[in-house]
């Protein structure tokens, strides 16, 4: 079964929301009126008895353990018990310090093929051993470059997981992501990831990622608590985003050889079984059902020159893509976007499965809904963070091109543990 | 452009030019290392915002030697010694008060004309008259040993207990009444000691000599073909020194296991090769002395080989910094410092755009090579490799901006097409002329932002 939107599904479509259209064309932030798109789907406020999903300890999310994506190990010892030690946040600013203090470890391991865990204090060269590292993150013997606490990224959330590596080409990752969950007004749970890809050829487009993913992130966070519409909450999320960008390149020295910091956006969100997505530029989420006759699809579309020449007719979609302009996106947030055009589109799947929300450094490897459903693991639904590894893993096998980023949400969400969560709701 | 927050003390900045992105095995990294300094001895002409008596404590905190040649060629034409006496007197005048200093006339020996007895004189009303009433007992008679004058400037500048110690040097003739040797060991004494301007007056003179004893005690060289011209030479060269205000700050390079420093070159304002001149300053550490600052701003060119990496690696080639030696050997204090690096990536975009400084400064410092080159082959008479040498530094000259050479480079060839490099070498060249194209052929230009 596929996810039934305002219209019809086929087994095969690749783009559910292709009529479904930016589903919110862009409008006054308050104006708080469902977009008609949406209507089908959308219940008023959820199932509002639903108590807030605790959102503490972590659910194992993964019993099984040995985690199979490639740049994703988990240095050893930490995989038995605790599948997912960094809290929610993969920012420096999560809260949780060992966020930081391990993925230098799981670099080393994935990277570098040196092994020992990480140590806390005084830490030696991940290439050489031997030398200690100077302030500005270099080995004081070799030289080599540290690994920066942004080249490999894991947060596991009880409703969604997601993991973010530097790939196997790019000396830095310039992807980030945020994962929340809270409530709408009424208390039914919501889920939210939101991915963000910087644009390289832009200044500081680290930078201008993990903007905008925070931003995004945090005025859904706001937003729906009060009651916000969900598909207007996104719209209005994406605006912020991209206000959130803008703001970089305003203290941004001007190098004329460089753009404004830039990036694209994807978000999706889970409020009782509706999925609501939103995005500009090329990062996607694919709704993959749990039954593989189900058929996956494809929620987004691309602000690219391939698909706006596919969306023209001017050219099949193999044409399009074997096109060296295919990546050239059309649509970003920054300073010197042309026109903010932030799309969004809900659906109600009819059957269990999961949305997984990535950035072309994953889909380059998975470009069809198929093919993305065939990479994933067969127990996406129940292991989120196993799932996002395993596809970090996919994308780096096929040669790691690119920063590799992936949320998995599964639909419906995963039940809150039994016990109380020690803290409040609501995820960074 | 007025600053008038200007501190006493120079305050150095370091800023690294570079492309540091390398394609899958490269395995050189090239950068340019601007080094500036403000808040030194100039002020703009503002007076000093001092609070100690006199002004500026550390602008008086200098010593100067002036070595005046006065062997028998000076004599001829006559007026060439009295305008060295004269350009001597400017130079006097334009001391600071409080500036130690002293008066060496050179010959095959050298002799104290001024204060004379063996120490130095502290600049005020009275010396300086004194001084200048010295200068009467200059008279051409005898030879040329330059090494004897910087020894014994040596000596002189060593007896004060001072920051900045400098040298001024003028010269004639060439250096007959001491082997290239003694010359070469009374530099490399000296070396280190004090820094030294060195010019040559009138046509006599071994250009290799004059800027052989400006490159060792990193001071400048230059011609002054016109004897008539010394006195304003004299007394910019002064003025120079007295704006000195840091001695013996050195460019420290750190560079990781594995790594070679192919060369360190000063490339602006002229090019100079510090390679060789690496002192051990620590694991893997070395300074290149730079000699004393001002407010002034100086660009090396740093070239680094780097072990080959995989693609998204990322190292430290060099970390580039400033330091200024302890007193009395204590721990240096570092000025500034600045980071060099290397990052392999497969964007060929970014692996094959060249850095504008990196560039123009290699091109600087070919433009200096072919003058040299060309203008020697000329001299042993093979026009064909001359041609097409000086050719090649028209073009340079021409592409890159630095039109003060392209100027002195129209005196020795006949220029075709600058933008190709065609050029007729001229059959008749003014010694002056060509004299003063190998003095300055290492004066380079700056990048044209």
């Amino acid at each position: 079964m596929s996810p039934s939107a305002s219209q019809p599904t086929e087994p095969d479509f690749t783009l559910p929301p292709a009529a479904g259209e930016p589903a919110a064309p862009p409008q006054p932030a308050d104006a708080g009126t469902v977009p008609p798109a949406a209507e089908a789907g959308v219940p008023p406020a959820g199932a509002g008895s639903v108590p807030p999903i605790g959102a503490g300890p972590v659910p194992s999310v993964d019993g099984a353990g040995a985690p199979q994506a490639v740049g994703a190990g988990v240095p050893p010892g930490q995989d038995a018990g605790v599948p997912m030690p960094p809290a929610q946040g993969p920012a420096p600013s999560g809260p949780d310090p060992r966020a930081v203090s391990d993925d230098p470890a799981r670099r080393t391991g994935a990277a570098h093929g040196v092994a020992g865990g990480p140590e806390p204090f005084g830490p030696t060269c991940v290439a050489c051993g031997t030398g200690t590292i100077d302030d500005d993150g270099y080995c004081e013997h070799c030289g080599h470059k540290q690994p920066r606490d942004r080249d490999h990224m894991e947060s596991a959330l009880a409703t969604v997981a997601a993991a973010s590596d530097r790939g196997l080409r790019h000396h830095r990752n310039e992807d980030f992501y945020a994962l929340a969950e809270t409530t709408t007004g009424e208390g039914a749970p919501v889920t939210i990831a939101v991915v963000c890809d910087g644009v390289s050829s832009a200044t500081r487009p680290d930078e201008a990622s993990a903007a905008a993913a925070e931003a995004a992130s945090a005025a859904l966070r706001t937003a729906l608590p009060q009651g916000r519409h969900v598909q207007q909450a996104m719209h209005d999320a994406l605006v912020v985003a991209a206000e959130a960008v803008n703001e970089l390149a305003a203290d941004t020295p001007v190098d004329p050889a460089k753009n404004a910091p830039a990036c694209t956006v994807v978000g999706a969100l889970n409020c009782a079984g509706i999925l609501t997505v939103g995005w500009i530029g090329d990062s996607r989420a694919y709704w993959v059902p749990d039954d593989p006759g189900a058929g996956a699809a494809r929620l987004t579309e691309d602000d690219s020159w391939a698909a706006q020449m596919v969306a023209a007719g001017l050219m099949s979609e193999a044409e399009a893509y074997a096109d060296p302009r295919a990546h050239a996106i059309t649509g970003w947030l920054g300073a010197d976007a042309y026109e903010l055009d932030p799309h969004t589109a809900s659906f109600q799947p009819e059957s269990t499965g999961v949305v997984v929300v990535c950035t072309d450094g994953l889909w380059n490897y998975a470009e069809s809904a198929d093919e993305m459903a065939a990479a994933l693991p067969p127990d996406a639904g129940t292991h989120p963070l196993h799932t996002a590894r395993h596809l970090v893993g996919y994308a780096l096998d096929g040669g790691g091109h690119d920063n590799v980023t992936v949320a998995v949400l599964p639909v419906p969400a995963p039940p809150a543990p039994s016990f109380a969560p020690p803290q409040g709701a609501r995820q960074a | 452009m007025a600053n008038f927050a200007k501190s006493n003390a120079p305050r150095f900045s370091v800023d690294v030019y570079q492309n540091e992105f390398l394609p899958e095995g490269a395995r050189e990294v090239n950068a340019i290392v601007t080094v500036t300094s403000t808040g030194g001895g100039t002020t703009g002409g503002l007076p000093l915002p001092a609070t100690d008596a006199g002004h500026g404590g550390a602008g008086a905190d200098a010593a100067v030697v002036i070595m005046v040649d006065c062997s028998g060629s000076m004599d001829y034409p006559p007026t060439k010694m009295r305008n060295a006496r004269e350009a001597t007197a400017a130079a006097i005048d334009t001391l600071r008060d409080g500036v130690r200093f002293a008066v060496v006339a050179g010959t095959h020996k050298a002799r104290e004309i001024y204060p004379g007895d063996g120490s130095l004189a502290v600049a005020g009303g009275t010396t300086r008259w004194e001084a200048k009433d010295a200068l009467r007992g200059l008279s051409a008679n005898g030879g040329t040993a330059i090494g004897t004058w910087l020894t014994l400037a040596d000596r002189l500048l060593g007896s004060a207990d001072v920051a900045i110690r400098h040298g001024i040097l003028l010269t004639d003739g060439r250096n007959e009444h001491e082997s290239p040797a003694e010359l070469r060991a009374a530099l490399d004494a000296c070396a280190g000691h004090f820094t030294c301007d060195a010019r040559g007056v009138g046509t006599d003179w071994e250009v290799k000599e004059v800027t052989g004893v400006a490159s060792a005690l990193l001071g400048t060289a230059d011609i002054v073909a016109d004897p008539g011209g010394l006195a304003g030479d004299f007394t910019q060269m002064m003025e120079n020194a007295m704006g000195k205000e840091v001695a013996d700050v050195a460019l420290r390079l750190w560079t990781p296991q594995g790594t070679r420093i192919k060369y360190v070159k000063q490339v602006a304002p002229t090019v100079e090769n510090l390679t060789e001149r690496r002192t051990e300053a620590g694991p893997r550490a070395g300074d290149y002395p730079t000699g004393s600052w001002g407010d002034e701003s100086r660009d090396y060119h740093v070239c680094v080989e780097v072990p080959a990496a995989e693609i998204g690696q990322e190292m430290l080639a060099a970390r580039v910094s400033l330091v200024l030696p302890a007193p009395e050997g204590g721990t240096p204090q570092t000025l500034s410092q600045g980071l060099v690096r290397a990052v392999w990536t497969d964007d060929m975009v970014a692996t094959t755009s060249l850095n504008p400084q990196v560039a123009h400064y290699t091109g600087q410092a070919e433009l200096a090579q072919v003058i040299q080159t060309g203008l020697d082959l000329r001299k042993t008479g093979d026009e064909a490799g001359a041609t097409a040498k000086l050719g090649r530094a028209v073009q340079l000259a021409s592409a890159s901006g630095n039109t003060d050479t392209a100027k002195l480079l129209s005196k020795v060839v006949d220029v075709v097409d600058a933008a190709t490099g065609t050029v007729r070498l001229k059959a008749k060249v003014a010694e002056a002329d060509e004299m003063t194209l190998e003095t300055r052929s290492t004066k380079t230009v700056r990048v044209k932002r």
